[in-house]
Parts: structure tokens; sequence; C-alpha cells
């Protein structure tokens, strides 16, 4: 894909914000000293007055944006996954999922393609975490089209909404001029009858080319992209776990609680179905250049191409 | 200040009566936090009971949710809810779940009971406030063991470094928690000096006096490009003899026994 157009999810949300403050001036954005990293120092050049450093003290930024929220306005909190969802998971919980207000938290630095950083700044349990919280939206856009999209729907709906960006430039996939993003839709890519592959975030770029590398092998892959992982399309996951019989999930994040977990939670109870989860088994990752780190945890097309394939047969 | 004192007296009576009748709750930090909550809610703050959702209004946040009987008590003498709801507290059904709900609950600004959490939401407000320049003021009551939370720090840092003069934030320095004495515990002292330290004006009173409550929120509201701790001085339990300056009252009901003792106590 070396001509495809890359940019980075949380360049999206930074410039997605931009466009929503000029809209919208009750749109505040708050961030923990990495405002550089999440990108929301483009806001911050924009609307210096609605940017709010809250310095390195992330358990404290949810409950002032909390409290925006309680009096109207309607903040995006942002930090990287693992602070945001993994440190101030409690404050997210009772502050902002409880009292059910209308904080957005905006999650960069997602899973392992953060890098050379390594472990302690590679989150891969934040979808999970966030996933049991009750009301809490969560959404994983793929590309720069879905994560700008993203950001508007997230402004749009009443409530609290989790969205979770990558660090590393991903492959644009959708045309903005004929893309519609819905929470609680999932897209089907490309049609397939063997087996049914449901991606998430980074991961929908490499299966639809690990779909590709099957066609070679004769193996039919349905390609499903899944961007909200709560509500899930409970509907288009069983009409395609039906169709295809076997589902293949794939996501930048552990196997425990996830995506896969998700179409598990559904499949096991409303459409029996081997279902094959791929993501970060249970183990942390480590430092080195992201796309060496994704080969190496079997989540480059290559990889899942080797599992679907195993699996399939 | 004498009838100030006579709705005080009346919102201990329902603190007893409530947390009775629910057989668990937190009568202890209610009881010395009553007169604070009385001076707010019937001098102080800017509030409607018939409006409770008015954006100009002054906004509570009970950072020391667990004594929501105290907050609940006061809310019913102020008229947001009928008195009689108080004996449904913490009881399936009820509005008057066991630590405060925004969504359950009319009067109630904010969700709290994870303790240093609601500060956080009171800065949030503030912060609101100073962006959209509108007038309202908004108010914490924090307990003396909930300062042992670093998140009340982080918030705190936040205040004085955004110059947040509409936030007034009371601590309960009723000097016990759950396991003792607060300086035996982890000690929070010296108080005034870490609220200083954070660029606060703090005012320190004796809690249950209604001339020092006036007071310090009049400094309060005269003092302008830092945020106010007002750190009062509190008995635990105030107000009924037995529970006076005893942990063991943190968390626990009394008997029907008790209960008329407690009564008694307060028909003096």
């Amino acid at each position: 894909m070396a001509d495809v157009k890359k940019i980075a999810t949380r360049e999206s949300y930074g410039n997605a914000l931009v466009e929503l403050g000029k809209k919208h001036d009750n749109v505040v954005v708050l961030d923990a000293d990495l405002a550089a990293a999440t990108k929301t120092g483009v806001f911050k050049k924009a609307f210096p007055e609605r940017h709010i450093d809250c310095g390195i003290a992330e358990a404290n930024m949810v409950g002032i944006g909390a409290g925006l929220a309680a009096a109207g306005m309607v903040p995006f909190v942002s930090s990287f996954a693992m602070f945001a969802a993994g440190r101030a998971f409690e404050q997210v919980r009772n502050s902002v999922g409880y009292p059910h207000l209308n904080v957005k938290i905006g999650a960069t630095h997602a899973g392992i393609s953060v890098g050379e950083d390594g472990a302690t700044h590679q989150c891969n349990e934040d979808i999970a975490l966030m996933r049991t919280i009750p009301g809490m939206v969560v959404i994983n856009p793929a590309d720069d089209t879905e994560a700008k999209a993203a950001v508007q729907a997230a402004y749009e709906h009443d409530g609290p909404v989790y969205l979770r960006f990558g660090r590393l430039a991903a492959p644009v996939i959708f045309d903005p001029e004929d893309y519609k993003f819905e929470i609680g839709k999932g897209q089907v890519i490309s049609e397939g009858t063997d087996v049914t592959i449901i991606a998430t975030g980074l991961m929908v770029g490499n299966s639809i080319d690990a779909a590709k590398m099957l066609e070679e092998k004769g193996i039919s892959a349905k390609v499903i992209n899944m961007a909200t992982i709560k509500p899930l399309d409970e509907e288009l996951v069983i009409a395609a776990a039906k169709e295809t019989g076997k589902v293949v999930t794939v996501e930048e994040h552990s196997v425990i609680g996830g995506l896969g977990s998700a179409v598990c939670d559904v499949l096991s109870e409303k459409c029996p179905t081997q279902v094959l989860k791929i993501g970060v088994n249970d183990e942390f990752g480590h430092s080195g250049p992201a796309l060496d780190l994704i080969a190496e945890f079997g989540l480059d097309a290559k990889g899942i191409a080797e599992k679907v394939e195993a699996f399939v047969k | 200040m004498a009838s100030l004192a006579v709705t005080a007296n009346e919102i201990r009576k329902s603190i007893i009566k409530a947390v009775h009748s629910a057989k668990s709750g937190h009568p202890g930090g209610s009881l010395s936090a009553a007169d604070i909550f009385t001076y707010l809610y019937f001098e102080e703050m800017n509030i409607d009971p018939k409006n409770p959702k008015d954006p100009n209004r002054d906004r509570f946040v009970l950072s020391k949710g667990h004594v929501a009987p105290g907050y609940y008590a006061t809310l019913a003498e102020r008229g947001y809810f009928p008195k009689e709801d108080l004996l449904t507290l913490r009881k399936i059904g009820s509005h008057l779940q066991g630590h405060p709900c925004i969504a359950h609950t009319p009067g109630v600004d904010m969700s709290s009971g994870s303790l240093g959490q609601g500060i956080s939401a009171a800065v949030g407000m503030a912060l609101a406030a100073k962006l959209r320049g509108d007038d309202y003021r908004v108010y914490t009551l924090l307990g003396d063991g909930e300062i042992q939370e670093g998140q009340v720090w982080e918030a705190a840092m936040f205040a004085g470094h955004r110059k947040l003069d509409n936030l007034v934030v009371i601590v309960d320095n009723n000097g016990l928690q759950i396991d003792g004495n607060v300086a035996d515990v982890c000690s929070p002292y010296p108080i005034a000096d870490k609220f200083k330290a954070f660029n606060f004006n703090v005012v320190e009173i004796d809690g249950h006096d209604f001339d020092q409550i006036a007071d310090a929120f009049k400094a309060a509201r005269e003092c302008k490009g830092m945020p106010t701790a007002i750190i009062a001085k509190t008995i635990k339990g105030k107000g009924v003899s037995f529970m006076e300056n005893q942990a063991s009252w943190h968390g626990s009901a009394p008997n029907d026994e008790q209960t008329a003792i407690a009564l008694k106590d307060l028909e003096q």
C-alpha cells in the first residue's frame, strides 16, 4: 500500500476537533500535558481559551470534564489510552458513567503500535475496561475518514463516548465523499463465503490485505469493519456468522475483553459459532518500531492470513 | 442566626430518623456537617427548590458523598422533596441512594461518593462559569479523611492555578475517619497550610458557630483571584451525646433505643 495516503487517527482527532470548535462554542478540549502527542494542539492554536491543559493529572482531568458537562459544555478529555481508560478508570466509571454525563474521551496511543515507548504506554486493555461501563459508547475508528466522522457523531450523541485513536499512520480506506458513519453500525467491506473477518481500528486495513492474500489461496473471506464495539452491531455479526459459518475477529487489543469477546458474547448466546480471536494474547508488549511489533505479534496482513487459513482448514 | 440553629436541629433529627430507618448509613459526618449544610442552603446559595435545574443557580457538590443523609435532610428541609421521603433512604425504589445520584434526587448537582472525585467536578463547574462568563458560584464539601486522596490535591492545584474565585472548598474537619483519628491514620495536618500552598484563600472557623460560618462565606465572596478553602473545625456526631467524637458512629445506624435517646438529645 505504498501509494496509499496514510494519516494517524490521532491527527484526525485533532483536526476534527477544530472543525467542531468552529461550529459549536460549547466544545472544550482538555489535555494532560500531551497536547502535542494527542494532536489537540491544533485545537489549542485555533481556540486557546477553550483548550484546558490540566497538567499531568488525569484523574482530576476526567472529573473536571464531568463538571464541565454537568454545567452544559461538551468536553473532549484527551490523553493516552493507558491513562484515560487505565489510570482514570474509576473516575470515568463514577464521575462520568454513573451520572451519564456528556463527556467524550479521546484516547490516543492505543495498542502496541505505540512502538518504542514500550509496554507501560501500550494499552491493550482499554476497550475491555470501557465497554463494561453501563451507557458508555466505545468507538475504534479505522482511518482518517472514519475517525473524523466518529468525532462528529460523538458530539451529536448525548452521553459518554470513548474514542480510541492510534499513534501510527494508517492507510486511508474510506472516501469521505460517500462514507457515512453511524454509531452502532458495522460495514461490510467485501463479501466472502468461507469465513468472516471482523476487524476494528488499525486492523481493518491489514485485514483487507489479508483477505486478498487468502483469496489467492482459494479462501473467500468476508471482511467487516466494526468501528463501534459498544453498542455492537449484533444483527450484522449474527447474519455474517450464519452466512459463512466461521468468524475471525482482529484487533490491536488484548484478546481478553475486546472486540473478540464482544462478538463471542453475542454469538455464544444467539448463534453459536466457532470464533478465532486474533489480537494481543495474554501478554505485555515491548519496545520496537511499530510496524515490526505488529508483524511480531502476528497482526500484519501476513500474520492474519496465516491464522485465518489454519482456522478455516 | 437563632433560626438557622433551629433549622440545623431539625436537619439533625431527620438524619437520625433516616439512618435509623435505613438501618445503615453515615450519621457521624452528617451531624458534623449539619450546620454547614444549613448555612449553605438557607443563607448562602442562590437556589430555588422549585427550579432545581436553573442554569444560573449556585452549585453544590458533596465530595464526601457518604454523608448523604445530612445532604438529603437539608434538601428536604429546604423543600426540594417531601421530608417523608427521608425514611426511604437506601431502600429499593427510593430516589435516595446510599450515595448522591444526579439522576435520582432533585437538587443533587453531581453524583458522588467515591472520595476525592467531587472536588474535581466542582472545579469543572467553576471553570465552566469562568469560560462562559456566568456568575454562579460553586461549593464543595470534603471530609478531612477524604483529603488523603491524591486527586483532591490535583484539583486544588488546578483551582489555584486557574484562580477560580467562584469556588469554595469546605473541609469538615471533625478529626475522625473510619480507622480512628485522622492524625493517627495518616495525618492531613496542617490542612490550612496545605491549601495556602496551593494558592487558596484560607479561612479557619468553628464549623458549629453560625457567625463564624457567615463571616467565612462573606470572606470567600470578597476574595478575588483565588479560590477559598474554609477549614471548619467540627465535632463528629455533633448534637447526639453518645455519638460525639466517636469514630464508631462514622458508618453505623442507631437501634430503636439509641434513636430515642438521640432524638431526646436533639429536643434540648
